[in-house]
């Protein structure tokens, strides 16, 4: 046993004299100190990682059998679900694992707002975060592409249309999109390839960055501290801890979690009543008929609804375009939050009223517009998205003021 | 931090029981990954046993069928080349197809169920070429005193109609004989054996 | 294994939020109470199936050996009984009419039926079945409730009868036209059919409760393990 070990360390140094393997693994998890007070909302970062490997493991198995041509699509994937031993499972796991990505990605960013994370100096781990969330979209929209139903393919038709609603360039830019006069096979191959290799790619790179950022400037924690102001004669924070064991220990429980609800899912409801995988997308694309009612998966809905809700031609900019705009600025304005948010302190424990008023405000108006997504249009249903937009809106717009005004806590020396 | 208050043996314990439990987790979890790579359902039907039918074949003549997509060579010999066949024995490797591929009734010199209808894998157990038939005595690369056999254009080897290999050639063993059963007197089935058939 | 039946049982409940309340045309549906795991109910359904639906529709992702194999039944008896269509017991549920041909004589071609039951939900299917009335306005004589002039004939109704429709939209057989079945019969024929539908929609639908009953006993027994790990390695952080 002892020789084992010996050779496994001689094997180490020798690697280490050529490569900086310890000095990355103290730097990133050995000896990399982070603050001992993370709750429950920290358990996202480290869950979105366990869903990305899921999903790409998952990716390079559909697509040893998958086929992106709009002729066998649709039957390439029923032979996954059938003929190929335990495609199924992989299938589900796929599917299953990208609502599970959005689900732990908006938790993240919610743990990111309330905790004030994107403060100074964190302002660039936000960016970064932010363009992966930009590039998650974009792979979940290219992705839905390729099942090749009827949802996958009016989905598609209807977002890429929005394009055409930029004056001048529109529609040369959506026909550009497309390859062809409606979304085709020609699509359905541009989209298979950035949803297998570019945007894979890009999402690896920038959590990459991400985590290079984070590890640089240090956590963030709920009391919005600096543990670095508080050091040991040695230097080492007296509020931090050694990532490992201690935090790769209380992530395993976390992460064992997430396996059995994304279990529950993927083997007792993996269409989720028609949320995870919608029950038109087993009808195969037909480009003649348009489904009664379509509606994106859940994780977009939001933004759909903001698009929705733009019904007013005004400024001489007709209603279409608008709702367009609103609905890049809606996914765009949180790049502005470390900007934005001029409060004293970062996290909402020592924030007062107003603050927490507002982002209450923001959650529910994100909230209804997820749901009202979902439903189809009524005149009523378009009244309170439109006035959810204007509050998702202005916990934005107002975001300088209220934060400046509001009367906030003094916030302890250390962590508690 | 304080050391000393630490149950090791209970942290080992749990450490050990966690990282074999994780360990085993992942392990059954990779096995649907392996299975994947099995044949699929659509390969095993497309791979699925063929009917073929030997009535119309006439002695000495060769038809070839389509299994699991390599050729299948269904030969009638004639009696001079069946009865030639016990004569071949010093210039092959394995006559008696001790280290070669067929089911149990084939390891004999006509390596067949019925003597006249000879079942034949059409791959050359070399680099996998397809042989050529070459059916009449004394033919040109098979040699003057052969009553005929199969030669491979790659590498040249050499069997006899029985698909046994010839000594000195580049191929290890005897041409392959695939599980393959008598429906009715006039039909075969090429992919399974009939019941009680050893492999 | 009481407990297994038990929580299977409960979850697929709690998870199964049906969006499929209401037809199309906002009829309330019938409750179609499928059981999948009914392998009698699943045979029945297939006997039913390739009898009355494979003339027309398809299945073109499942293959009759698959089906033999899942349903407990032996391949050499499909091949003789259930096998009109095809006769390699590995092919897939095609069918010989040619779609143009089909267009011209029902205006649409007979979808395919393999993931019927997951595109339109049981209960649309079991309604359907059970929503055809004598319509001498229509081209095949019959009409549907719950899908308003639908192009496809009553082709079970030797077993029905010739149903006709109160004012108030409700089914009834005349007594002066029954099928061969009973009206209960004939319910339990198509909750039989939709229960087979529902199978050929998903065929791993018949394994994948049971391996996701392990997978996540397996995975609750390593929370707690990890859960334990976690408590004792933090027992260092004050």
């Amino acid at each position: 046993m002892s020789k084992v070990v010996k050779n496994l360390t001689d094997l180490r140094d020798w690697v280490d004299a050529r490569f900086p393997l310890m000095q990355l693994w103290n730097e990133h998890v050995g000896q990399y100190y982070a603050p001992k007070n993370f709750n429950f909302w920290y358990y996202f970062g480290v869950l979105s990682l366990v869903v990305l490997v899921i999903q790409i493991v998952t990716g390079i198995w559909l697509v040893m059998n998958y086929k992106p041509d709009a002729e066998f699509a649709f039957a390439s994937v029923e032979y996954i679900m059938r003929d190929v031993d335990w495609g199924w499972l992989i299938r589900y796991m796929h599917s299953t694992g990208a609502s599970f990505f959005f689900i732990v990605i908006y938790l993240h960013m919610f743990r990111g707002i309330m905790y004030g994370s994107y403060r100074k100096p964190r302002e660039l781990i936000w960016v970064l975060g932010m363009c992966l969330y930009l590039a998650l979209m974009a792979e979940a929209f290219f992705g839905y592409l390729l099942p090749w139903g009827q949802m996958s393919y009016w989905g598609a038709q209807v977002i890429i249309s929005l394009f055409g609603a930029i004056p001048v360039v529109g529609e040369t830019l959506s026909l550009w999109i497309r390859g062809d006069y409606v979304v085709s096979d020609i699509t359905l191959n541009r989209f298979f390839a950035f949803h297998v290799i570019a945007l894979p790619f890009a999402i690896a790179g920038l959590v990459l960055l991400h985590i290079l950022a984070l590890h640089h400037v240090g956590s963030n924690n709920p009391d919005g501290i600096d543990i670095k102001a508080n050091k040991d004669p040695a230097g080492k924070p007296l509020d931090g801890i050694p990532f490992h064991p201690y935090y790769t220990i209380k992530d395993a429980p976390a992460i064992v979690g997430l396996l059995i609800l994304m279990s529950v899912v993927i083997f007792f409801a993996p269409e989720m009543g028609g949320y995870f995988l919608e029950h038109n997308n087993f009808v195969p694309a037909d480009p003649l008929k348009t489904p009664e009612h379509i509606a994106p998966v859940w994780y977009f809905t939001p933004f759909y609804s903001i698009l929705r809700a733009n019904t007013i031609n005004f400024f001489m900019v007709p209603a279409k375009l608008w709702g367009v705009i609103f609905m890049g600025l809606g996914t765009m304005a949180f790049f502005l939050l470390p900007w934005l948010d001029r409060g004293k302190v970062r996290s909402i424990r020592y924030r007062g009223w107003i603050y927490k008023t507002a982002l209450s405000i923001f959650v529910v108006s994100f909230l209804i517009l997820g749901y009202l997504g979902l439903l189809p249009p009524t005149p009523g249903r378009t009244a309170v998205a439109q006035v959810c937009t204007i509050l998702y809106f202005l916990f934005f717009l107002l975001m300088p003021f209220y934060t400046k005004w509001d009367k906030t806590k003094p916030v302890p020396e250390r962590v508690t | 931090m304080t050391v000393d208050s630490t149950d090791i043996e209970r942290r080992q314990f749990l450490t050990g029981t966690a990282a074999v439990l994780g360990g085993l987790g992942a392990g059954v979890a990779a096995i649907p990954f392996v299975s994947t790579f099995q044949p699929s359902e659509r390969a095993k039907a497309i791979g699925a046993p063929v009917e073929a039918n030997i009535d119309q074949i006439e002695p000495g003549q060769r038809v070839t069928y389509k299994w699991r997509g390599k050729p299948v060579w269904i030969i009638r010999r004639t009696e001079e080349q069946l009865a030639a066949l016990e004569q071949m024995r010093d210039i092959l490797a394995d006559p008696d197809s001790a280290s070669s591929v067929q089911p149990e009734f084939a390891e004999n010199s006509w390596r067949s169920l019925n003597q006249e209808y000879l079942v034949l894998v059409g791959i050359c157990t070399h680099l996998g070429c397809s042989p050529s038939f070459r059916p009449l005595a004394g033919d040109v690369v098979m040699g003057a005193d052969s009553v005929g056999g199969f030669y491979c254009p790659c590498h040249g080897s050499k069997f006899d109609l029985s698909g046994r290999v010839y000594a000195g050639v580049p191929a290890p063993t005897n041409m392959d004989v695939p599980p393959y059963k008598f429906l009715n007197e006039s039909r075969i089935l090429i992919g399974e054996l009939a019941e009680g058939e050893g492999a | 294994m009481m407990v297994k039946k038990v929580a299977t049982a409960i979850l697929s409940y709690i998870l199964s939020v049906s969006c499929y309340a209401a037809s199309e045309v906002g009829v309330p549906l019938l409750d179609a109470d499928v059981d999948v795991s009914n392998t009698v109910s699943l045979q029945r359904g297939a006997r039913l199936f390739v009898n009355y639906c494979v003339s027309c529709h398809s299945a073109e992702y499942m293959r009759y050996n698959r089906m033999a194999e899942d349903l407990g039944l032996d391949p050499e008896l499909v091949k003789d009984n259930l096998m009109f269509a095809s006769d390699k017991i590995g092919d897939t549920m095609t069918i010989a009419m040619r779609s143009d041909d089909s267009e011209q004589w029902f205006g649409v071609k007979p979808p395919d039926l393999s993931v019927i039951a997951r595109s339109k939900g049981v209960n649309y299917l079991y309604s359907f079945l059970n929503g055809f009335y004598l319509d001498s306005t229509r081209p095949t004589g019959v009409n549907n409730i719950y899908y308003p002039n639908t192009a496809m004939p009553h082709v079970l109704w030797d077993l029905q009868g010739f149903a006709q429709k109160t004012d108030d939209g409700q089914i009834f057989v005349p007594e002066d036209s029954p099928g061969d079945m009973t009206v209960i019969e004939y319910q339990q024929a198509t909750r039989d059919l939709v229960t087979f539908l529902d199978y050929l929609g998903e065929p791993a639908k018949l394994v994948r409760y049971k391996i996701g009953f392990w997978v996540i006993s397996f995975l609750l027994v390593l929370f707690v393990i990890t859960c334990l790990l976690r408590r004792e390695y933090w027992r260092d952080v004050h």
